[in-house]
């Protein structure tokens, strides 16, 4: 495996002998302790490119969301010809389609939403391929075939929601890097040599995977011919900076080809890349300047990502979000720095390109980061609220490895060894509900829970309704662990992810990713029901549509031991509870504290709560304390969310701050200090995630009003980042209605 | 007549970034003996309302938070006027220190005894604010006079701790040129002042003047303009090391 170039040989190790990302980078890595004084700005090319985009994302916006759609092709990692953005000026190339933003049809999900989309957009899909369907099946039948009356009464009630069901699982993150190091023909070989090895008498398991491995080495050869049509000689290993930025993004190009995941993160190539940046510069091969154009143009393609997406979808995923996911900084097991020089470029893009939601910048955030690299995270927040944080001593703690990727909004995966199996979430202030009401939606009466006996007395009883809620939370997690292995199976057999797993080992494990909204309601609820007194209102069904609370209780989100305690003792119930369920392909099962932006419409679809919410009421965000109850500031509500532990939530804990840039300090230096004290601070207490967005009220509500005056501002929500104006009107108002921590 | 072991609050916010270094956690005390014509919180003047907390919760909170404090954040006690409680203060600024966590004092420098220098001997950093140099105009302001509050500064002087001056520019009442000069002329040779914040005067408080039931005199005056206030930063400058607007 010699990789032949005219430059300094790369360090030999375990890499050479077999598939090992990880190795290369430990064995080849320049950490960068620095500031960020040695950055520069973009490039004519780039600024001409960019123009081109945005030009074509003002177009986008004008022409109800979407520039065109290629209604005659099923979209493969082969079915395009090559597009480009202007070719003379492109360093780095490579589109989804022939065209700047032409989204592709990707029918194996589901053929009749694809439909819609397509019709929603004024369009007709073509004959010929809803034709193709009369003699094949998509995941989203394979799923309703298998489905049984009580997962379809759940999820028609809102107990489950947003199951990938009828669109792509995604979440799956391929290690794109290895293209790069190792190029086509390397990695088909040891492809085949896998397959090879899995022998003797065939199981289930044993065919399923032969079959599986087989599909990866043709996507493998598709991607050898994708990149033919670029020019490209994939089969060999890149062999300079441009080569590996090029390879990575191939690879990544052939998954957002072939699927349309909900997410579909990139994983963690910065320090990778860095390796070959680095080479080229001491060998005199490129300058700064050129590094950082390689960089803007890689960006500005993970920018352009689109997928077609009907337009429910936008309750649960608003603002046509992609999750191009890539994971920035953190440490090395070795105590060494995974900051590098293209860790502060891939930031810098923020600066030469403008604020955007996409790629989904996530910092890696260690207590030991340099100092350098906390100032300048801390610097771009402020500027551009675009960048998300996660804490990486609690996650190599916790998982144990030093080589992962965020995939989707903050969920860990190692990467090229792992992978996950998204779950969506389910509404656990309705499972509280259900709990009081002897297992009857609170809206419309429909029974959904089974033995849940009624409430006794006048007022609602804490031990009672804790009993019972337990009960409800038994009986949705029985019904959710159908529901996973139901949708995972089939789209394993309908809608397999073939040219992200010909870039994972063979055989990876799998973390089966549960979720839960609605624990701050859960939290306040209880704490009411217990330190107060909870009056039930009950109509002449007995189904309490109401509630009448007396007296004080303590709420989550001001660092109160008696209701956080609440939140954390419910986590650890339900996790615990799913784990008792077998899983497909025995997956480990985790749980996630996220919401996306559902909710909104979780809050739509839930009626009145013990703790005073309102029906329609929007949900707080992730394991957000709810609107305007933390009363005691940022950092009591930090606390609060910091105790919810994550061993019980490996699938992630979401937090989104809104920050007024004046709470943070008079000027930018005590700012930017603030803000990295503030994060150190979090993460010292084994939180998880946080989202940062400094921004005041008055610019949202004028973007609200005035969208033309805004076209890049972006702002974090649950787990990912959103151009404001795309989102629902509904959306923008929940935002800006949500707590702002300001300064007395 | 005041408990040791508690302390009479208006409010709690546990991420101050202006008052005093680094994040901090302010308590704002209840009580106070000045009547500022531009208090931003009149409703913290009544030494009966509010609410109490006891000293060992104010610890447990701020240990909570110490990893948030980084090399410079810690405690502040602002107010009110916090030396009204200071055998409590004396109290918690101990146990806070024994923590490892600084503890800052938000005083306008009424009172000036044996406990409240047994207090200052505990205080990392006092934000001391002198509202006018000229004792008329003090007086005009506050109703009290400004003797004490120089004394205050003086005294912390003689101890050589750290002290940070607060001054509330409100226009036409504490802008005067001749003024500023002699607020500098006085201070100037002082080495326990690292800086001066400007405070430059608001209105956000006038709906607790109405829902008080009292008079707001200051109701003709406007927030200091921009020019006002680099001309206030610009005569400090002559006098201090540090400026800083707030």
């Amino acid at each position: 495996m010699e990789v032949i170039t005219k430059t300094k040989a790369f360090t030999k190790g375990l890499w050479n002998s077999r598939i090992d990302v990880r190795n290369f980078i430990q064995t080849n890595l320049t950490p960068y302790e620095g500031d960020s004084s040695f950055l520069t700005g973009p490039t004519e090319a780039t600024q001409q490119l960019w123009a081109i985009c945005l030009e074509a994302m003002a177009y986008e916006r004008a022409n109800n969301g979407v520039v065109d759609i290629d209604t005659e092709t099923i979209s493969t990692i082969t079915s395009h010809q090559a597009g480009y953005i202007e070719k003379s000026l492109e360093k780095i190339v490579g589109l989804q389609t022939d065209a700047l933003l032409k989204r592709a049809m990707k029918p194996y999900g589901g053929v009749r939403i694809v439909e819609g989309a397509v019709k929603e957009k004024g369009l007709e899909m073509a004959e010929r391929v809803k034709e193709i369907f009369n003699y094949t099946k998509d995941h989203n039948s394979g799923v309703f075939d298998a489905y049984d009356p009580e997962i379809l009464n759940y999820r028609k009630q809102g107990v489950l929601t947003g199951l990938p069901d009828n669109y792509a699982r995604g979440r799956i993150i391929g290690d794109y890097r290895r293209l790069a190091l190792y190029g086509i023909d390397q990695l088909i070989e040891a492809k085949k040599a896998d397959k090879l090895a899995i022998n003797g008498e065939m199981t289930e398991h044993k065919i399923r995977l032969r079959e599986e491995v087989s599909m990866q080495i043709k996507a493998l050869e598709d991607i050898r011919t994708l990149g033919e049509m670029y020019g490209l000689q994939l089969n060999r290993p890149a062999e300079n900076a441009q080569e590996a930025i090029q390879w990575v993004y191939m690879a990544y190009l052939a998954a957002t080809k072939e699927q349309d995941g909900a997410a579909m993160s990139l994983g963690n190539v910065s320090a990778f890349i860095d390796i070959y940046i680095e080479r080229d510069l001491q060998a005199g091969l490129l300058t700064e300047q050129e590094a950082q154009e390689l960089i803007d143009h890689f960006v500005m393609k993970l920018r352009m990502i689109r997928h077609l997406r009907p337009g429910a979808y936008d309750q649960i995923f608003a603002g046509d979000p992609t999750w191009v996911t890539e994971a920035i900084g953190g440490q090395l097991t070795d105590g060494r720095t995974k900051v590098t020089k293209t860790a502060f470029r891939f930031l810098q893009t923020l600066y030469n390109l403008g604020a955007s939601p996409e790629p989904n910048l996530t910092v890696l955030w260690s207590q030991a980061l340099p100092e350098g690299f906390k100032n300048f995270c801390a610097k771009v927040s402020l500027d551009t609220s675009s960048i998300q944080y996660e804490n990486d001593d609690l996650m190599r703690e916790c998982r144990g490895t030093d080589d992962y990727g965020i995939a989707c909004c903050v969920s860990h995966q190692e990467i090229g060894k792992r992978i996950q199996f998204f779950g969506a979430r389910t509404n656990l202030a309705k499972t509280l509900l259900l709990a009081i009401n002897e297992g009857k939606d609170e809206k419309d009466g429909t029974p959904i829970l089974k033995n849940i006996p009624a409430l006794q007395g006048e007022f609602l009883d804490y031990t009672q309704v804790m009993a019972n809620f337990k009960l409800a939370m038994q009986q949705v997690a029985e019904v959710y662990a159908r529901a996973m292995n139901i949708i995972h199976y089939c789209h394993d057999k309908y809608y397999y992810e073939k040219a992200q797993l010909a870039f994972i080992d063979t055989d990876p494990g799998i973390d089966i990713a549960y979720g839960a909204a609605g624990i701050s309601i859960i939290a306040d609820s209880l704490s009411a029901i217990r330190y107060a007194k909870v009056k039930p209102i009950r109509n002449e069904k007995g189904i309490a549509i109401d509630y009448q609370i007396e007296g004080e209780y303590p709420m989550f989100g001001n660092d109160n031991d008696k209701v956080d305690s609440l939140a954390q003792e419910v986590t650890q119930f339900f996790i615990e509870t799913l784990k008792q369920h077998k899983t497909y392909k025995n997956a480990n099962s985790t749980l996630s504290l996220l919401t996306i932006t559902s909710n909104v419409m979780y809050g739509k679809m839930t009626g009145n709560t013990p703790d005073g919410r309102k029906a329609g009421e929007p949900f707080a965000p992730g394991a957000n304390p709810m609107h305007g109850r933390d009363v005691n500031g940022a950092i009591a509500s930090l606390n609060s969310v910091a105790k919810l532990d994550y061993r019980y939530a490996l699938d992630g804990i979401s937090n989104t701050m809104s920050l007024v840039p004046k709470s943070l300090g008079n000027n930018r230096n005590v700012q930017t200090e603030n803000l990295v004290a503030l994060l150190d601070g979090y993460f010292a207490k084994k939180a998880h995630h946080l989202n940062v967005n400094v921004l005041n009220r008055d610019m949202l509500m004028d973007a609200y009003e005035n969208p033309e005056k805004y076209p890049q501002l972006t702002i974090r929500v649950s787990g990912y980042a959103v151009n404001f104006i795309r989102l629902t009107k509904a959306h923008q108002l929940e935002v800006i209605t949500r707590t702002f921590h300001e300064c007395m | 007549m005041y408990a040791t072991d508690s302390l009479r609050i208006h409010s709690i916010e546990s991420f101050g970034t202006h008052d005093g270094p680094g994040i901090r956690l302010v308590v704002f005390t209840q009580g106070c003996h000045f009547r500022c014509l531009y208090c931003a919180n009149p409703d913290t003047w009544d030494l009966h309302q509010g609410s109490e907390i006891s000293i060992d919760e104010i610890v447990r909170m701020a240990v909570a938070q110490k990893s948030f404090f980084g090399k410079k954040g810690g405690v502040t006690i602002s107010g009110g006027e916090p030396t009204l409680q200071r055998l409590a203060l004396l109290s918690l600024f101990k146990k806070l220190h024994a923590e490892g966590i600084n503890a800052a004092l938000d005083s306008n420098g009424k009172i000036l005894n044996d406990e409240v220098k047994a207090l200052l001997k505990e205080t990392d950093y006092l934000l001391l604010d002198v509202k006018h140099i000229n004792d008329e105009w003090h007086h005009l302001l506050t109703s009290v006079s400004n003797q004490s509050v120089l004394e205050v500064a003086a005294y912390r002087e003689q101890t050589g701790k750290a002290m940070w001056l607060r001054y509330v520019l409100v226009p036409g009442y504490s802008d005067q040129e001749e003024y500023l000069h002699q607020l500098g002329e006085h201070f100037k040779h002082y080495k326990s002042i690292e800086k001066i914040e400007i405070q430059p005067y608001h209105q956000l408080g006038v709906h607790k003047w109405e829902a008080l039931g009292k008079t707001y005199e200051l109701a003709h005056v406007q927030p200091p303009n921009q020019e006002c206030i680099d001309k206030t930063k610009n005569i400090f400058k002559m006098y201090f090391k540090e400026v800083v607007v707030n």
